[in-house]
């Protein structure tokens, strides 16, 4: 972190091109909170890369006065490894989408999370199809109308975190646009974090699929339906944190602090090192019901481990090699071991 | 047991101008390695050389049947050699598939020289040769010289003091091939032991039962006294220098390694393994201390992305494959092509389309190269005329892509990448300089991403350097700010300035050359790719013959060399001979409006000499 780096502000990172996002689009949140977060983390601007790849989020570099490129549709991941390969030292962050992401690319982010190179990748997960104006995604839940399925979605949807789990990311978050503190500080973690971050934040499109998420982040339903995530914290929700998760074997279940019966003590404590314990937390997925207890979704850090990332395992390759061959010898090299001379 | 049909009794040693010689066999028979042996001890003697493999399309194929035969053919002379042959002179066959698949490349009176122990009944019938009817024993060869050796009996025998089992003894049987062949064209067996040696060094029993084997083979020519002629073939009068043998995809691998260094940029390679590409990925994994980054994406899109990724930091972003893979490619291709990145593209063809023939060689990629994109998207099209010309082509390919900011193909194929032939190699210091378009330094005048030069090219600026931050895209840009703009004037004006970066390329590329003849001849041949080999050959004969006949090569398809067309205006016909269904001649004629005509093969096979000579004297006779 550079001194200077130090003294810059949200607004040196913001480049002089317009925002054109639809009014009131949640990504606007997610900028903003980009911008707050990188002065604050002080890492010089010729030093950050945004990549996306195409869909409403991808115009994110655009936005950002740092180096950045709008790549083609889901590759942003395989042109941040490359990128990242070849500059390790670089701040690489993947804007993508629950299409661009999870379908069209959704091989690349499942092969980067396996590997594990150092980059954040923002999810910006609305469930739908906005660029293209309003076809159901990936993420869209059963039944879901849209304008290319009239009679409902036949298709299952992805649970994203479960699918990052099952590809052995070693960073899996989940924030929302309407609640900019926690995804502020999610933010700052994932940029901690050594390895692929991937934090899926619940995104307004309030022109194709407005409210999706609202029963998350509506004040008067929030507490009931969400539950936020501290490693090394008993995990409560509820107005006035009146409830509680405990495990019952493998199942979650949720238990009332307030009739005596149960105090915070015995609540099941978050570990966001717990393999199975997080991959628990991924599958409270359950969609609210007005009628029915659900299990509440949860919000933060699920998983975290420390696992070595390609870019240094290659880059310790290419240095032993060195250390066993010497530097590479071109002539050595055009020569080959056999030759012979015509006089 | 063993006879020659020859009726010879005197040893003599004739000489050779030149002899091709095709192994063939079970592809668990060690074909491949047989015939490189033999390639690398000619080379080392002094012969010139090409070669040519043809691997059956199955790993595995079933023993003992047609499709499992694997086939190593060479041709090495005491004069200059541009092609592995068209017809054999010795044709070695393990068994009777290899035979069978083989017969009619063996020339009138040539020799075959057969392991009796391939032709048992269960071979026989697994090679289709009806009721176990053997061709040794029933005159139909009568037209070849025979020589029938139970060369599976004789290498147990040179191992019967061993341990080894049955199967590893049956393994080393091709030694023993090899080393009759050493004693039959009268060759040292030192090179081959050497490599015995060092390829068997873990294992010292190997070792020393494929030394014995290799002897026991060359002492059989030596003392069974029915051989009676061993043949000569004389070193070539090649240039003055130092050679080695070199196979195409290492040729690319090398070239792309050296134009790296000379760049003082470090080389990305993304690649997603494809036959028959995949060896030059093996090649550079090899080569790290070169600070070779080779990265084996998760599949082609990946390849070719994150090589797109690694040039906007700063390296040399490369990606090969296939046509199959290159097809995956298309959309990234545009997207190098809008952003102005270096990037280089190797296709090493082979048939098609779709998977097609994974393991023959074509050259039907060549419109995919100048057109597969959607938009307006020119690239540079290099290719290279045979294995050595890859290290020239590969380095000018990089040299192109760094120097003009613009991806570059360089179209290899199935014939040249595995092929090998004697390479008189450059030192380092030699090479053509490649000076990036790389902003060094922070500072100085503001950076506007796609203001140009006099070449018409960009300047590259990578992450890390302060105060040049920007964005880049696969969106239109506007001239100069490289900012996001959908204003029609601006998109035409855009389109011409990236057509007119790659036309001007022109201008630094050598100008077409006459391979040989008079630029007024009658006929010029004009070949691409690898068709050189053959084309030279039958142009070589035809002047010798007294033909009015010329040849032209071209390297460059894309811009052409700026004197192509007022060369080929020079002759009263043209003829154009492609391995796929007419795609350069297209191209001629639509370019230059002459009338150009096709000569086409789309068998998965390399055109022998003899086609493109009989068709060039049937156009020159008609
Ligand atoms: S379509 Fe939806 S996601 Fe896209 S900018 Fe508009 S509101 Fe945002």
């Amino acid at each position: 972190m550079s001194a200077e780096a130090n003294t810059l502000t949200a607004k040196d990172f913001t480049s002089d091109q317009d925002v054109r996002w639809c009014p009131g689009c949640g990504d606007y949140s997610i900028l903003k909170q980009v911008q707050t977060v990188l002065p604050e983390i002080g890492i010089e601007r010729e030093n950050v890369v945004f990549i996306s790849g195409i869909g409403c989020s991808s115009r994110f570099p655009y936005y950002l006065d740092t180096y950045g490129m709008h790549g083609i549709h889901g590759r942003a991941p395989a042109i941040s490894s490359g990128l990242k390969i070849a500059n390790p030292d670089l701040s690489v962050w993947v804007i993508t989408g629950d299409g661009d992401g999870l379908s069209i690319g959704g091989n690349h982010l499942i092969h980067m999370l396996r590997r594990n190179f150092d980059m954040n990748v923002l999810l910006f997960n609305n469930e739908i199809y906005g660029l293209t104006k309003g076809q159901y995604s990936p993420t869209s839940p059963e039944g879901k109308v849209t304008k290319s399925t009239p009679m409902g979605s036949v298709d299952h949807p992805f649970n994203p975190l479960a699918l990052a789990a099952g590809a052995d990311g070693t960073f899996i978050a989940r924030s929302m646009d309407r609640d900019p503190k926690h995804m502020r500080e999610i933010l700052k973690e994932a940029n901690l974090h050594k390895g692929t971050s991937l934090i899926e934040i619940y995104q307004n499109c309030n022109v194709f699929n407005d409210g999706a998420f609202g029963v998350f982040t509506d004040k008067k339903t929030k507490a009931e339906t969400t539950i936020f995530l501290e490693h090394g914290k008993p995990c409560v929700f509820g107005e006035n944190d009146s409830k509680g998760l405990m495990l019952d074997g493998a199942n979650p279940v949720i238990v009332d602090l307030e009739s005596g019966e149960y105090s915070v003590n015995d609540l099941w404590v978050h570990d966001k090192h717990d393999r199975f314990k997080s991959g628990v937390l991924m599958r409270c997925f359950d969609t609210p019901m007005p009628d029915r207890e659900v299990l509440p979704r949860p919000f933060g850090i699920f998983y975290q481990e420390d696992r070595p990332c390609y870019e240094d395992l290659l880059h310790e390759q290419i240095a032993v090699s060195i250390n066993r061959k010497g530097e590479g010898d071109l002539d050595a090299l055009l020569r080959g071991k056999n030759t012979w001379e015509i006089a | 047991m063993e006879k020659t049909k020859s009726p010879e009794t005197v040893r003599m040693n004739e000489e050779r101008r030149d002899v091709t010689i095709l192994f063939a066999g079970d592809s668990g028979d060690g074909i491949q390695l047989t015939g490189s042996q033999f390639t690398n001890t000619s080379a080392l003697f002094g012969n010139d050389i090409s070669t040519f493999p043809n691997y059956p399309a199955e790993i595995r194929a079933p023993q003992g049947t047609i499709a499992g035969v694997s086939g190593f053919q060479l041709n090495f002379g005491s004069v200059e050699i541009f092609t592995p042959g068209d017809m054999c002179d010795v044709l070695v066959v393990m068994n009777a598939a290899a035979l069978k698949a083989n017969l009619n490349r063996l020339k009138i009176g040539g020799t075959v020289i057969a392991n009796t122990a391939g032709f048992d009944k269960k071979n026989l019938t697994l090679a289709g040769y009806i009721d176990g009817n053997n061709p040794l024993e029933n005159n139909s060869l009568g037209k070849y010289r025979l020589i029938e050796i139970d060369i599976t009996k004789l290498t147990r025998e040179a191992l019967k003091e061993t341990p080894l089992g049955i199967k590893e003894k049956d393994r080393s049987k091709n030694m023993f091939v090899l080393g009759f062949l050493y004693w039959m064209y009268n060759r040292k067996l030192g090179p081959t032991e050497d490599f015995i040696r060092d390829k068997f060094a873990k294992a010292p029993e190997l070792i020393a039962s494929n030394l014995a084997v290799l002897k026991a083979g060359y002492n059989y020519g030596d003392t069974s006294e029915t051989f009676t002629t061993r043949y000569e073939v004389k070193p070539a009068p090649l240039p003055k220098g130092v050679y080695r043998n070199i196979m195409g995809n290492q040729a690319v691998a090398i070239g792309l390694i050296a134009a790296s260094r000379k760049a003082g940029l470090p080389l990305f390679y993304g690649s997603y393994p494809i036959t028959p590409a995949s060896d030059i990925l093996h090649e550079l994994a090899r080569h790290k201390n070169f600070d070779v980054r080779s990265f084996q994406a998760e599949d082609e899109i990946a390849a070719i992305t994150s090589a797109i990724g690694s040039s906007f930091a700063g390296n040399i972003g490369i990606t090969a494959s296939s046509g199959p893979g290159i097809a995956l490619k298309g959309e990234a291709l545009g997207l190098a092509c809008i952003l102005e990145l270096p990037l280089v593209i190797v296709n090493v063809q082979r048939g098609g389309p779709s998977t097609g023939l994974p393991t023959k060689t074509e050259q039907a990629d060549l419109m995919q190269a100048l057109y597969g994109r959607n938009g307006e998207a020119p690239i540079p099209v290099l290719a290279p005329a045979s294995p050595r010309d890859c290290f020239e082509m590969a380095y000018e390919a990089v040299r192109i892509a760094v120097e003009h900011m613009t991806p570059v193909f360089l179209l290899s194929d199935g014939y040249i990448a595995n092929g090998a032939e004697p390479w008189r190699f450059p030192v380092s210091a030699d090479l053509t300089p490649i000076k990036p378009p790389l902003r060094k330094s922070a500072g100085g005048e503001a950076y506007m991403p796609y203001a140009r030069d006099g070449k018409g090219v960009r300047e590259w600026v990578v992450p890390g350097l302060k105060g040049m931050e920007h964005r880049i895209g696969g969106l239109e840009k506007e001239d100069i700010t490289g900012n996001i703009s959908y204003d029609p004037e601006n998109h035409q004006k855009m389109t011409l300035l990236r057509a007119e970066k790659v036309r001007r390329i022109a201008d630094f590329i050598p100008e077409q050359a006459l391979d040989r003849g008079s630029p007024d001849a009658e006929l010029c041949i004009l070949s691409w790719g690898s068709t050189y080999g053959a084309v030279k050959t039958a142009v070589k004969e035809m002047i010798e013959e007294g033909y009015s006949v010329a040849h032209i090569h071209v390297k460059y398809l894309n811009p052409f060399p700026k004197n192509l067309g007022d060369l080929l205006r020079g002759f009263r016909r043209v003829m154009v001979p492609e391995l796929n269904h007419g795609q350069l001649v297209k191209i001629i004629r639509s370019e230059f409006l002459i009338d150009a005509r096709p000569l086409t093969k789309i068998k998965g096979l390399p055109f022998t000499a003899s086609e493109v000579k009989e068709a060039a004297v049937n156009t020159l006779e008609a």
